[in-house]
């Protein structure tokens, strides 16, 4: 790695109470890879992904985007910065349409105030517009063709995890971060979904941070592979490194499938 | 679409229906058309007021057409031979017994199509709008072979025919020949919705401008409408001016409650800073200052700050928009039940520092308890007077009321423009989606503080724009009219209406301020009338019966009813209607009897 990474973190921490989910961790993720985070369930993955949005506050440590300081910034600065992010459980807008969710997605891009708004000035009308076609366009990138109107709740599983997708791709992300994607689909769709994971990164010039537990997507897409336990990082490597890695098949496995 | 759709109405026991409806005297058909009217609606797949649309249409007569004519067509949609069709209207017409039997003969073809029922039922794959719905009855070939638009005049000039018949035979409707021929003009040019010109759909204007006009001509009609039955007299136009202006009121609240989701208990607070604002800025007040801005009807020797009353509104709606956002800044940190308490706690310091300002470090800033009065009527002046014809000063106007009334209508139709404008705009989509999932539309970019203040301070504008014009009506602004009452009362008439929606929002506004202005106590005479000390027909209580002093009992119930029937409001917003009917997220249901939770998807009512 040459190039300053895209995403940094410096020894970040997060107690709950004295709980600690994740404990010092240092991490990166460098400008265009697919990283991959695992771990068993109650590792911290997801609380590491919620300081990495700036829903949670972390306890100690950095958050380094793009070579600023974004610790302790409220969620949609992070966003404005260009992180995007889904949710391991569908978090849409259910009774909003799927353009509507995706226009909110958007919000960070657009300029329109409540004054324009309200007189509708030129300015609004056309950026309306132009969002609403680029919202199609995006749309039909995730598999969403003609789902426009559709509220959010009446999706099929499958159209509700690629609209989550969708909308996270309308705040024009730098880095992606998707929390569990293939959660609940069955093995054709996710090989569709790893394959749209690779073409999002080259058609969209974006890095991807995965959190994901069905491995032959991790293997299949990551570049890079790290691993947490007890909210440590246990192990950090290429997914071949991963999978030889003792203490990363003992954290899953038990001491006893290391040992045999 | 003709997907099978289920059935969403059910039998109903003849007698039994027979036996409330007589032994009400009649009160309890509001409540059966009232469900007749949904289930049939919901039946047909049709959105909108349904139960509420049938009960007002009850007074002009057209519901006695309407439901039989809907049954009819439900029965023939599922392919079997109808027992009613819309001439059954006709027994409305037969005294006394005349509505009973419809009632009977309605509830044994409803029970007929609910029972008969045993596959699902293809709803309407045709959806025909206005008053095609109206007059649907079974009718030569030769008929439907004319062209629509001739059709439909032909009925018009029919209905208008039937209608001046009534009027000859019935005298009660001699002074509603304007109410009927309305009525035809609306039903002719609903059809007209989709009208297009050059690619511009300027039906859609068609309906708001009818309502409008029917609106601005109140002052003209009302001494000619005939009483209402049970309600007693339309309104007059000063209550419509309080309604007017609850209406503003309400639609301000809904930015901050329908759109934002935010539970407000304190709005009345804005509504006394809009008041005071135009006692500080119209009035004598401040004495020892002296300056006039287009101010209308002044005496000599008058000081004080006087603005144009116009001015004054605008001010009064920056000055208390920038308060929103002070008591938004600190406050809307909070969520839900919390940011309620601190409103409520907003909501009851602003009045009280109006009651004690009458020393403020030795300065007189809102004349304590005694209030700020008289305050300037809003005017043109008499250059404008001269020019336009408009009223120079509306205070000394003859037609005082009216004026008051459309000056109040603009101002609702403004709040509806700013409404619908920022509903539909980039602000307006970040608001519902704090509203439907805070978490998910912070991560998406949205700003939670700024676009909560937004809101918030939207709110207020209208809320200090209210109270200013309300203020400059009465002539005066006295703290006792800000009490934690308002804020419930306009609250409300947001719920009550349907959260979110327009429409319903202003229903909701007018129908209460009018039940506290003239409603309740016309409500009570009529009781009283008829059942009270020498009643007309039964003597059940002695002593005559005040009902506006249980006035807020009677909203506490009309709420409590709202809630368990209809909890989206009667004219809902669609998304609110399925946010309250499936569950937002984070809301899960807990199972009392089996002691876990429940999930959203559940259905819940």
């Amino acid at each position: 790695m040459t190039a300053e990474p895209l995403l940094l973190t410096q020894k970040l921490r997060k107690e709950f109470g004295g709980l600690v989910a994740v404990d010092d961790v240092d991490f990166t993720v460098p400008e265009g890879a697919i990283v991959s985070l695992i771990g068993p369930n109650g590792a911290g993955k997801t609380t590491f992904f919620n300081m990495l949005t700036g829903v949670y506050k972390p306890t100690q440590g950095r958050v380094v985007f793009g070579g600023e300081d974004l610790t302790g910034k409220p969620p949609h600065a992070y966003t404005q910065r260009g992180i995007g992010r889904t949710f391991q459980n569908i978090r849409l807008f259910q009774n909003m349409t799927a353009l509507e969710n995706v226009l909110v997605g958007m919000h960070v891009r657009l300029r329109g105030n409540a004054i324009q708004a309200i007189l509708r000035t030129p300015a609004v009308r056309h950026e309306e517009k132009d969002a609403r076609e680029r919202g199609r366009a995006l749309l039909e990138f995730c598999g969403l063709r003609r789902k426009d109107d559709e509220i959010g709740r009446n999706l099929s599983y499958g159209d509700q995890r690629r609209l989550e997708v969708a909308r996270a791709l309308a705040t024009e992300p730098k880095l992606l971060l998707l929390d569990e994607p293939t959660a609940g689909m069955n093995p054709q769709e996710t090989a569709e979904f790893t394959t749209f994971v690779g073409r999002l990164r080259t058609e969209r010039v974006l890095s991807v941070l995965l959190i994901e537990h069905d491995m032959r997507v991790v293997m299949g897409v990551s570049d890079r592979v790290t691993v947490l336990d007890y909210g440590e990082k246990i192990a950090e490597g290429e997914p071949k490194e991963i999978q030889k890695n003792e203490r990363v098949i003992e954290a899953y496995l038990g001491k006893a499938a290391v040992t045999q | 679409m003709d997907q099978p759709r289920r059935v969403t109405g059910k039998p109903r026991d003849l007698t039994s229906t027979m036996v409330l409806l007589i032994f009400t005297l009649g009160l309890y058909a509001f409540v059966w058309v009232w469900m007749a009217f949904n289930e049939v609606k919901r039946q047909r797949g049709e959105r909108g007021a349904g139960g509420l649309l049938g009960v007002i249409l009850m007074f002009p007569f057209v519901s006695a057409f309407l439901l039989p004519s809907y049954i009819g067509r439900m029965h023939r949609e599922s392919g079997r031979t109808s027992p009613v069709s819309g001439w059954w209207g006709c027994l409305w017409f037969v005294p006394y017994v005349g509505f009973f039997i419809w009632a009977f003969v309605m509830q044994r073809a409803l029970n007929a199509y609910w029972m008969g029922t045993d596959g699902p039922v293809t709803a309407a794959d045709t959806y025909r709008s206005g008053w095609e719905r109206v007059t649907d009855f079974e009718l030569p070939p030769a008929w439907h072979r004319l062209p629509a638009k001739r059709r439909r005049a032909i009925k018009a000039v029919l209905l208008v025919g039937l209608g001046l018949l009534l009027i000859q035979f019935f005298g009660v409707w001699k002074d509603s020949a304007l109410l009927l021929a309305a009525l035809v003009l609306v039903l002719v040019l609903v059809p007209y919705q989709n009208w297009t010109i050059a690619g511009h759909r300027v039906g859609r204007w068609v309906v708001p401008g009818v309502v409008l006009a029917f609106a601005a001509a109140y002052p003209y009609y009302v001494s000619h409408m005939p009483e209402m039955p049970i309600f007693g007299p339309f309104p007059q136009v000063s209550t419509m001016v309080a309604m007017m202006i609850f209406s503003i009121m309400a639609l301000g609240l809904n930015f901050v409650v329908g759109y934002a989701g935010l539970l407000d208990l304190g709005y009345v607070a804005f509504y006394a800073m809009g008041a005071y604002m135009a006692g500080w800025f119209a009035s004598n007040q401040f004495s020892n200052q002296n300056l006039n801005i287009g101010a209308v009807g002044l005496y000599k020797g008058d000081t004080g700050l006087h603005f144009s009353i116009f001015l004054v509104l605008i001010m009064a709606g920056l000055a208390t928009g920038i308060v929103g956002v002070l008591i938004g800044l600190p406050t809307l940190r909070l969520r839900g039940d919390y940011l309620a308490i601190v409103t409520l706690g907003f909501g009851e310091i602003l009045p009280q520092i109006a009651r004690n300002g009458d020393n403020l470090f030795g300065f007189n800033l809102t004349n304590g308890t005694g209030g700020i009065t008289p305050i300037d009527g809003p005017g043109f002046g008499t250059w404008l007077h001269g020019h336009l014809h408009l009223p120079a000063n509306y205070l000394t106007a003859g037609n005082l009321d009216s004026v008051f009334f459309w000056t109040a209508l603009l101002l609702v139709l403004v709040t509806v423009f700013v409404s619908s404008r920022l509903r539909d705009s980039r602000l307006g989509r970040a608001w519902i989606a704090i509203r439907e999932d805070e978490v998910a539309a912070a991560a998406m970019g949205v700003p939670l503080m700024r676009t909560k203040t937004w809101a918030y301070a939207t709110g207020a504008f209208f809320g200090g724009v209210a109270g200013a014009y309300y203020a400059s009506y009465k002539g005066g602004a006295f703290p006792d009219d800000f009490f934690f009452q308002i804020s419930v009362f306009i609250l409300c008439m947001v719920i009550l209406g349907g959260m979110g929606n327009i429409w319903g929002v202003i229903f909701g506004a007018c129908f209460l301020s009018y039940l506290d202005r003239e409603g309740l106590s016309n409500v009570g005479s009529w009781l009283n009338g008829h059942f009270g000390p020498g009643g007309s027909d039964l003597q059940i209580w002695h002593k005559p019966l005040d009902v506006p002093l249980y006035e807020f009992g009677i909203f506490g119930a009309i709420l409590v009813i709202t809630m368990l029937f209809r909890p989206e409001g009667l004219i809902p917003s669609s998304r609110r209607a399925a946010e309250f009917h499936e569950g937002v997220r984070e809301e899960y249901l807990y199972d009392v009897e089996h002691g876990a939770p429940i999930s959203d998807t559940t259905e819940s009512m």
